[in-house]
């Protein structure tokens, strides 16, 4: 049952677990965010793979058996959103940068 | 009458549309806008109320997406579609998030100087937002909408452009962006197992079989919203960002962190008691609100910056809600006077939760506006100047530590009186907590107000601010006085709707 494409998305989402917890760089940690996101991603899909099946867009093939369109659906919805949540923290690290010069997160400026 | 029929669609499209139409209002003029921006929350608040009427006796819309007659979500008894629910529960917390929204937008037409136009359509995108996540009948839709949340409040949290609260804003980003991955992965998870997204399909599901697999997307799934409203261990977030966010968004943004309280229990009372789980999950949720009231509680006692404090006591409050919901959960038979009342309690406080820390966060926007600085810790004595202002944050002090007469009292005595009886100890912390608080309070009240006459200039608190700061005191006072009004005409149908989750499943099914 647990094949190829299930591993590869716990090594990914550990891989994107462990950037974001242990790197100190703004830029690898949303590097870290988005390889979780495609971890994510690749569970969807591969949850709707379906053996030698046929696209879903195709109706009058020789079988019948069609991958599911559901996940690929909400697949490319979240695509589309983590692009714009990618987006949105690299632009706020390039502010941080231009007002203090770092992106490292060591130093915390927010008061305890 | 079709307006009531469309109701649960309009309420996110209303201010959907209006967040993208506020761009080019703003070539009108900026009188223009904010009238725009105004009527659109107020066209959203009039359908929220007709909606909150219409379900007040216990009916429910439902309202599937893209079907010819938007009542029917499956004619071959196959829920394939979007579905949007407006029942008791979540037409009152729809309820209580536009009108906050509603008040802090008024707000904000005085409080936001510059850009108006950016501020106003991620503000507006932020109410869609909510307003979708609380009348969400699917898993998916649910995502989006968590994303469509965090990513125009991460816009808001750093609109004054100031470097931490940038800071703040990419910690909220990472933090939430993070949780809800796991969440879409937790939603994966049940769709690989039922092939389901809608939540009341899944759920009647996954009551029957329920296997690790559900323990482990129900977790994930619980996991993500606890952190987006801000419960210890995942509280870290909500200091930072409510000590950087203009004043009126982190009203909006406290509002937010409760509807993820809604559905989360929204999520759980479908699928525990069914699944035979709700003593261990009930105990797992109160426990995690008993640490949050002590975290919260102690860490406010600590903070220098008056909003880092508040913050904290947002923490805490969010235990409360936490504490009385999960104990009512843990013991799953509704039958009992006291878990009802537990449970009443609790969803009260979210209403109560909403008006009284959105109301401080807006009087807290209001010192700071009339006294010029953002720098709390420079005000001092501020009530020499600013009498009226005064007098109307004490009562809002009051209210939020659970001082008799006023609204929050109402709600923590019913989770107090009806957690005596589970365990005594639990609600002798919950008083000790809400003590603290009114300890912390009581010095803060004295920080910015008392004290020798403030020596900087100060500006004139505009009218419309007043009128929302007035409004807030008002529904505080009247819901102190007869909290027996509300938590009839609101709060039993929301518990009601809350535990009959066979009727809410078969209702979409």
């Amino acid at each position: 049952m647990i094949s190829l494409p299930f591993i590869a998305v716990v090594v990914l989402i550990a891989f994107g677990l462990a950037t974001v917890l242990f790197r100190k760089n703004m830029i690898k940690i949303v590097m870290g965010v988005s390889v979780i996101g495609s971890g994510v991603n690749l569970l969807l899909v591969s949850l709707g793979y379906r053996e030698s099946a046929i696209a879903p867009i195709f109706t009058s093939a020789e079988t019948t058996l069609m991958v599911l369109p559901t996940p690929q659906a909400l697949t490319l919805t979240s695509i589309v959103i983590s692009m714009a949540v990618t987006a949105l923290m690299l632009a706020l690290a390039v502010q941080i940068y231009r007002h203090y010069g770092s992106l490292s997160t060591e130093k915390r400026r927010l008061k305890e | 009458m079709s307006i009531l029929l469309h109701a649960p669609a309009l309420l996110i499209a209303i201010p959907l549309l209006a967040a993208f139409a506020s761009v080019f209002l703003n070539r009108i003029g900026k009188k223009a806008l904010s009238a725009w921006v105004v009527f659109a929350l107020l066209a959203t608040e009039a359908i929220a109320v007709l909606l909150l009427l219409d379900v007040m006796s216990g009916a429910r819309h439902v309202y599937s997406l893209g079907a010819s007659v938007p009542g029917i979500v499956s004619s071959t008894g196959f829920p394939v579609r979007i579905v949007l629910v407006g029942d008791a529960l979540s037409a009152m917390v729809v309820f209580v998030a536009i009108t906050i929204a509603l008040l802090a937008g008024i707000f904000s037409t005085k409080f936001i100087e510059e850009g108006k136009e950016k501020f106003y359509s991620l503000f507006l995108l932020l109410t869609a937002g909510m307003a979708g996540l609380s009348l969400t009948g699917d898993f998916f839709t649910m995502f989006v909408f968590l994303e469509m949340l965090s990513i125009s409040s991460a816009g808001l949290i750093a609109f004054f452009r100031e470097g931490t609260s940038f800071e703040a804003a990419f910690k909220y980003m990472v933090v939430s962006s993070i949780g809800i991955l796991f969440l879409l992965f937790g939603v994966g998870l049940l769709y690989g197992k039922y092939g389901f997204l809608n939540i009341a399909a899944v759920a009647s599901m996954a009551a029957m079989q329920f296997s690790f697999i559900d323990g482990v997307a129900l977790a994930l799934i619980s996991a993500a919203l606890l952190l987006k409203s801000g419960a210890v261990p995942a509280h870290l977030w909500k200091p930072d960002v409510y000590q950087k966010a203009p004043a009126p968004v982190v009203a909006v943004l406290l509002t937010s962190g409760l509807v993820g309280v809604y559905l989360l229990f929204r999520i759980l009372f479908m699928i525990v008691p069914g699944a035979g789980i709700s003593q261990a999950v009930g105990s797992l949720i109160a426990g995690i609100g008993l640490v949050s009231i002590f975290v919260g509680v102690t860490m406010a006692l600590k903070q220098e910056s008056l909003r880092r404090l508040m913050g904290y006591a947002a923490v805490a409050e969010t235990g409360y809600i936490l504490l009385a919901i999960g104990t009512a959960l843990s013991v799953a038979s509704f039958a009992s006077v006291f878990s009802m009342n537990a449970l009443m309690g609790g969803i009260f406080h979210i209403i109560n939760d909403a008006i009284d820390l959105g109301f401080l966060f807006l009087a807290i926007g209001a010192v700071s506006y009339v006294a010029k600085t953002d720098n709390l810790s420079e005000i001092k004595g501020l009530a020499h100047k600013a009498p009226g202002l005064s007098v109307i944050f004490l009562i809002g002090l009051l209210a939020i530590s659970g001082m008799p007469p006023l609204n929050g009292f109402a709600s923590k005595l019913m989770i107090f009186e009806s957690l005596y009886f589970f365990s005594p100890l639990l609600s002798i912390v919950a008083l000790l907590g809400s003590m603290a608080m009114l300890a912390i309070f009581v010095k803060v009240f004295a920080s910015i107000f008392l004290g020798p006459a403030f020596k900087g200039t100060v500006r004139k608190l505009p009218r419309r601010m007043a009128f929302v700061l007035l409004c807030f005191v008002l529904t505080m006072i009247l819901i102190g006085f007869f909290p027996g009004l509300v938590v009839d005409l609101l709060v039993e149908p929301a518990a009601a709707a809350l535990t009959s989750s066979c009727s809410y499943i078969g209702g979409i099914l």
